[in-house]
């Protein structure tokens, strides 16, 4: 067993140096760095999956929120926005924490059949209060210098700050979504978070007093070193030439990505730790019993619906770190580029793959996954120039396909899941225990 | 008169409009609660088989209109729909053959068949993109409205007139034919009988001699030919874009839910509750009250309850208050 | 040989075997019974017979054929019919599609005449026969049940505890009915838990303990027995 992962783990070291070798090294621990952040996401994923059978369809708002949050916590604040519309942002929230309070209130005294009418009644009257704030609010801000900026900023604090923050957001939207749609089918679940993230990130998209929208949020500050800085320091230029590298640029771009890659393996670390911890404690123990058979596990007085909603927030909040983490990495956050077979339905096929209710799967299947994303695009232009070869290079057809195989990462995740599913449902580091009762149905 | 007005608009922008996509998505709500009832699975996939339908309709469109076939004023992809039905038909009856099978034979939990789904939706994802591309394709030709607002607006004396494209009244005539056909054939037929019964309880189904083999084919044939056709016509009355296939499931789930799982009437009401509360709640009512209010007066802003960035937030409010208040939807569907 | 012979039956659900060399016969026009205790494992031996359980070890022959390997529902055009414990009716349809489902492997012009025949046996169904069978009562139910493993003119009925939650006096009505089916030459087989009553009408009777057979006698046999009387019938 400790064999297997001793090997696969080396294999996919021994690539990646193959790439450093044969590409170059910048591009080896640029993907390295996305394997992380990737193999973070699998962890998130696996601790519902894995640990409880949760199918959790919204990994992608989870990360989004994440990333958003890295905007918010990081970026300077943009002083002229807060001075024009401060004192309407100020009235919204005081309106929407009496409307919040009125509903309360009302729900308490009102009789049980006017319950819903009178709650509709409140929400709709507190919407349209706030909207008569928050309608000026947010023209005010999204008009101050919408080139550049156009909303409110973030806290201007170090974007690491931003990072266990990043967990908590996530982790409130998951308990949120989770009381809602634990407890009854396990596909509701999925079809809920499938709905959530794609309001996460329409508001991510839409609301450009938050985050600016489409228009993207860049420069957000870096936790490590910029080239620029490093090109012109002594101390750098004396490392390069240590090392014989031999333009300092290039030792520049891979000294920050090597930062980048020790941040993220501490990150990494740290939640493989506690999951581990977790897995193996008497609360992981029960998870697994719960997930194995959850009717005797309800009969013998655990309630299922509580750990459940343990594991979701624990998950969610995983995923939202690593969306932090990606937002930094990128400098950027761009939600066009969220789309949820990329974020969410790649994730799971990490899961699957390296082996579901096994951390150290999750890892190597993030890993793994992630590089065959990225190599995927080189291999479908090779695979179709080659087959379209006969056809000649004039042709429609070829030129078609050719220029339709960046697709053919889509046709390569879908036969992954599905052979893996098929021929290995353990993947390839099967968990501990033995999980088949959990794949049939009770009947 | 003020008040005719107030109603022709909201007609035109809302309750027109409203029953072509409710009609849309009720096609694709009834086979995902077929799918739903039969096979017991949330199929991730169904978006994805709709656009595959849709996609081979667009070929064999594009086809005919070079071939210099029409059947105008009727847009040619109505030709092409068979041929389009029959390859997600086929799309279907092989992803089962290679796929759903042999979970099906594991008697496999439900979220496994999900997750597989998840796999399918991928590969059909894949050709999607690798066939047509991910770009916006139209490929809707023949006469664009039956009553256009102009001519509409003389002959009801009124300033609002009420349009109604060709699309849409060809939406809500398919869709009200292959409906009446779908109950016919569950009510009366023999086959019909032998999913609903194999829907109420695949054990005693078996005992009565129904083969399951084959109530899950039949299941897949009439699911798939309703993802073809509502894609088809979603794609002749918008625009067909890949990547809304996957959004749309979000209705389509909504709608399915709300109705009661495997609850084919609940399927349509669902998807026509969803539709409405969609185009309502996105709709700006500043001209519409306007007509209602003194003259001369119009309210400030669009008085628009949500920007249609939000729609599919419609349907997911939808679906929690279904899942908070009524979690076996208005039909009593089958939950665990 | 029997007409129906499940010999040596040995299996289970997957895990550990519940059924142990466990043999049940049948002859035509006789009805057989099946007692013991609960999770003897009755309801195993029944769904065994029917196909609806991988066995180990063990062969079924109905009228002269091995149908060990057959699937269920491939069964039923053999002539088995089958009323399971519970969930015996499709609650959603009404109590004429239940029978129609019955006769779903039939293609004979009989089928109206086998539904007059059930209706003249229950005459309570022909007078709901629109109502939706979730919709009545238990006794009702089980008249349903029956009524639709009898639509597949069946040569072989199986019945896992008909009488289930039923009140005494719809008990002895039931038996009689069945009875009833039996002189048509039809082979019963029945699993009850109202051991005594069921044993008076039985020809043959089985004692079910743990899987194994324990005693194998007529019904009158059986009553008369000492041992049966004290373990299984409560004194
Ligand atoms: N579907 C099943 N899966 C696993 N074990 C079962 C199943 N049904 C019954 N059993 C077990 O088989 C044994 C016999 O059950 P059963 O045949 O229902 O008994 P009886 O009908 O005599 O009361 C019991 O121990 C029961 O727990
Ligand atoms: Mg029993």
């Amino acid at each position: 067993m400790t064999k297997r992962v001793a090997l696969l783990y080396g294999l996919m070291c021994l690539v990646l140096i193959a790439i450093g070798f044969l590409q170059s090294w910048n591009v080896a621990f640029g993907i390295f760095n996305l394997c992380v952040i990737s193999a973070v996401m699998a962890l998130g994923v696996n601790m519902q999956w894995g640990y409880a059978g949760l199918f959790n369809v919204g990994v992608m708002g989870f990360t989004a929120l994440g990333g958003l949050t890295a905007v918010l916590v990081s970026m300077p604040p943009v002083g002229e926005a807060w001075s024009v519309a401060g004192g309407d942002i100020a009235l919204s929230v005081l309106s929407l924490v009496a409307t919040i309070v009125a509903v309360i209130y009302a729900r308490r005294v009102v009789p049980p059949a006017l319950k819903l009418p009178v709650t509709i009644i409140l929400l709709l009257a507190g919407y349209f209060l706030i909207g008569v704030f928050f309608g000026p609010a947010t023209d005010a801000i999204e008009s101050i210098d919408p080139a550049l900026s156009g909303y409110l900023g973030g806290a201007g604090l170090p974007v690491l700050v931003a990072w266990p923050i990043a967990g908590l957001v996530a982790a409130g939207a998951g308990w949120l979504i989770g009381r809602i749609a634990l407890g009854l089918r396990a596909d509701y679940l999925a079809i809920a978070t499938l709905g959530i993230s794609e309001i996460i990130i329409a508001i991510i998209k839409y609301e450009e007093w938050l985050s600016r929208g489409v228009k993207n949020v860049t420069g957000i500050p870096r936790p490590v070193p910029y080239e620029v800085d490093l090109i012109e320091s002594e101390w750098f230029i004396s490392l390069a030439n240590f090392f014989g590298a031999n333009e300092v640029s290039d030792a520049a771009g891979l000294f920050v990505k090597l930062c980048y890659a020790v941040l993220f393996v501490v990150v990494l670390a740290i939640i493989m730790w506690f999951a581990e911890r977790a897995l193996k404690s008497p609360w992981g123990r029960m998870m697994r019993a719960i997930r194995d058979n959850r009717d005797a596990a309800a009969a013998m007085g655990k309630d299922v619906k509580r750990r459940h909603l343990q594991t979701f927030v624990l998950g969610c909040a995983v995923c939202g770190i690593a969306g932090a983490m990606l937002t930094t990495l990128d400098g950027q956050l761009t939600p066009t580029s969220y789309i949820p077979l990329r974020y969410t339905f790649l994730i799971w096929v990490m899961v699957i793959l390296g082996g579901s209710g096994n951390n150290w799967g999750s890892i190597l299947g993030g890993f793994i996954i992630w590089f065959l994303w990225v190599e995927a695009e080189p291999f479908g232009n090779w695979f179709m120039t080659t087959i379209t070869a006969p056809l000649g290079e004039q042709s429609e057809l070829a030129q078609h396909l050719v220029a339709g195989a960046a697709y053919m990462r889509y046709l390569m995740m879908g036969a992954i899941l599905l052979v893996v599913m098929r021929f290995a449902p353990k993947g390839l580091i099967p968990e501990a225990t033995n999980r088949s009762t959990a794949m049939t149905r009770s009947s | 008169m003020e008040i005719l007005n107030a109603l022709a608009l909201f007609a035109n922008f809302v309750v027109v409009p409203a029953t072509a996509y409710g009609a849309q998505l009720a096609l694709g709500a009834l086979g995902v609660t077929l799918i739903f009832g039969i096979l017991r699975f949330a199929n991730f996939a169904h978006g994805e088989l709709m656009s595959f339908g849709t996609m081979i309709t667009i070929l064999v469109t594009w086809f005919l209109q070079n071939m210099g076939v029409s059947i105008a004023p009727f847009p040619t992809a109505l030709l092409a729909l068979p041929i389009g039905v029959l390859a997600a038909i086929s799309m279907a009856l092989v992803t089962d053959r290679m796929v759903f099978r042999f979970y099906r034979k594991q008697r496999s939990n439900p979220i496994v068949f999900a997750i597989v789904s998840v796999g399918v939706m991928f590969l059909i994802a894949g050709i999607i993109r690798i066939v047509i591309g991910p770009a916006d394709q139209s490929f809707a030709d023949g006469q664009r409205f039956i009553i256009g607002a102009f001519d509409s607006r003389r002959a009801l004396g009124l300033d609002e007139g009420i349009a109604i494209k060709q699309s849409q009244l060809i939406t809500v005539v398919v869709t009200a034919v292959v409906v009446a056909w779908l109950f016919w054939f569950l009510q009366k037929t023999r086959s019909g009988k032998a999913m609903r019964a194999y829907s109420d309880d695949e054990d005693l189904a078996l005992l009565s001699g129904i083969n399951p083999e084959r109530v899950v084919m039949i299941c897949w044939v009439i699911a798939a030919a309703l993802a073809a056709i509502a894609g088809t016509l979603y794609g002749l009355d918008k625009t067909y874009k890949p990547f809304i296939f996957l959004q749309i499931l979000l209705p389509i789930f909504a709608a399915t839910i709300l109705g009661g799982i495997g609850q084919p009437v609940g399927a349509i009401l669902g998807a026509f509750i969803v539709a409405f509360s969609e185009v309502t709640v996105t709709y700006a009512f500043k001209k519409f009250l306007a007509y209602l209010g003194p003259t001369d007066w119009a309210p400030e802003g669009l008085v628009q309850l949500l920007s249609t960035d939000y729609k599919f937030a419609v349907s997911f409010i939808i679906l929690v208050a279904v899942l908070l208040i009524r979690p076996t939807g208005i039909i009593r569907g089958k939950v665990i | 040989m029997s007409f129906l012979s499940a010999t040596g039956m040995t299996g289970g659900y997957g895990g550990t075997d519940i059924l142990h060399d466990c043999t049940i016969t049948v002859e035509k026009g006789e009805v057989a019974v099946v007692v013991g205790p609960n999770g003897a494992g009755k309801s195993t031996a029944m769904k065994a017979v029917f196909g609806m359980l991988n066995l180990r070890e063990g062969s079924v022959v109905l009228d002269g054929k091995d149908i060990t390997s057959l699937a269920p529902q491939d069964r039923v055009p053999q002539g088995m019919g089958f009323v399971p414990q519970n969930r015996n009716v499709f609650v959603s349809m009404t109590v004429e599609e239940n029978l129609d489902m019955g006769a779903f492997i039939r293609d004979d012009d009989g089928i109206e005449e086998t539904k007059q025949q059930i209706f003249d046996l229950f005459p309570i169904l022909g007078e709901k026969r629109n109502q939706p069978a979730g919709e009545l009562s238990g006794g009702q139910r089980q008249q349903v049940a029956v009524g639709r493993a009898l639509m597949t003119r069946p040569k072989l009925l199986m019945l896992d505890e008909p009488t289930a939650g039923v009140s005494p006096i719809v008990m002895d009505e039931l038996f009689d009915k069945i009875l009833e089916v039996a002189k048509t030459g039809v082979a019963i087989l029945m699993v009850e838990q109202n051991a005594r009553q069921a044993l008076e009408i039985a020809d043959h009777g089985f004692v079910l303990v743990q899987g194994r057979n324990r005693f194998t006698d007529t019904g009158e046999a059986l009553l008369a027995n000492e041992e049966v009387r004290r373990s299984f019938l409560g004194g």
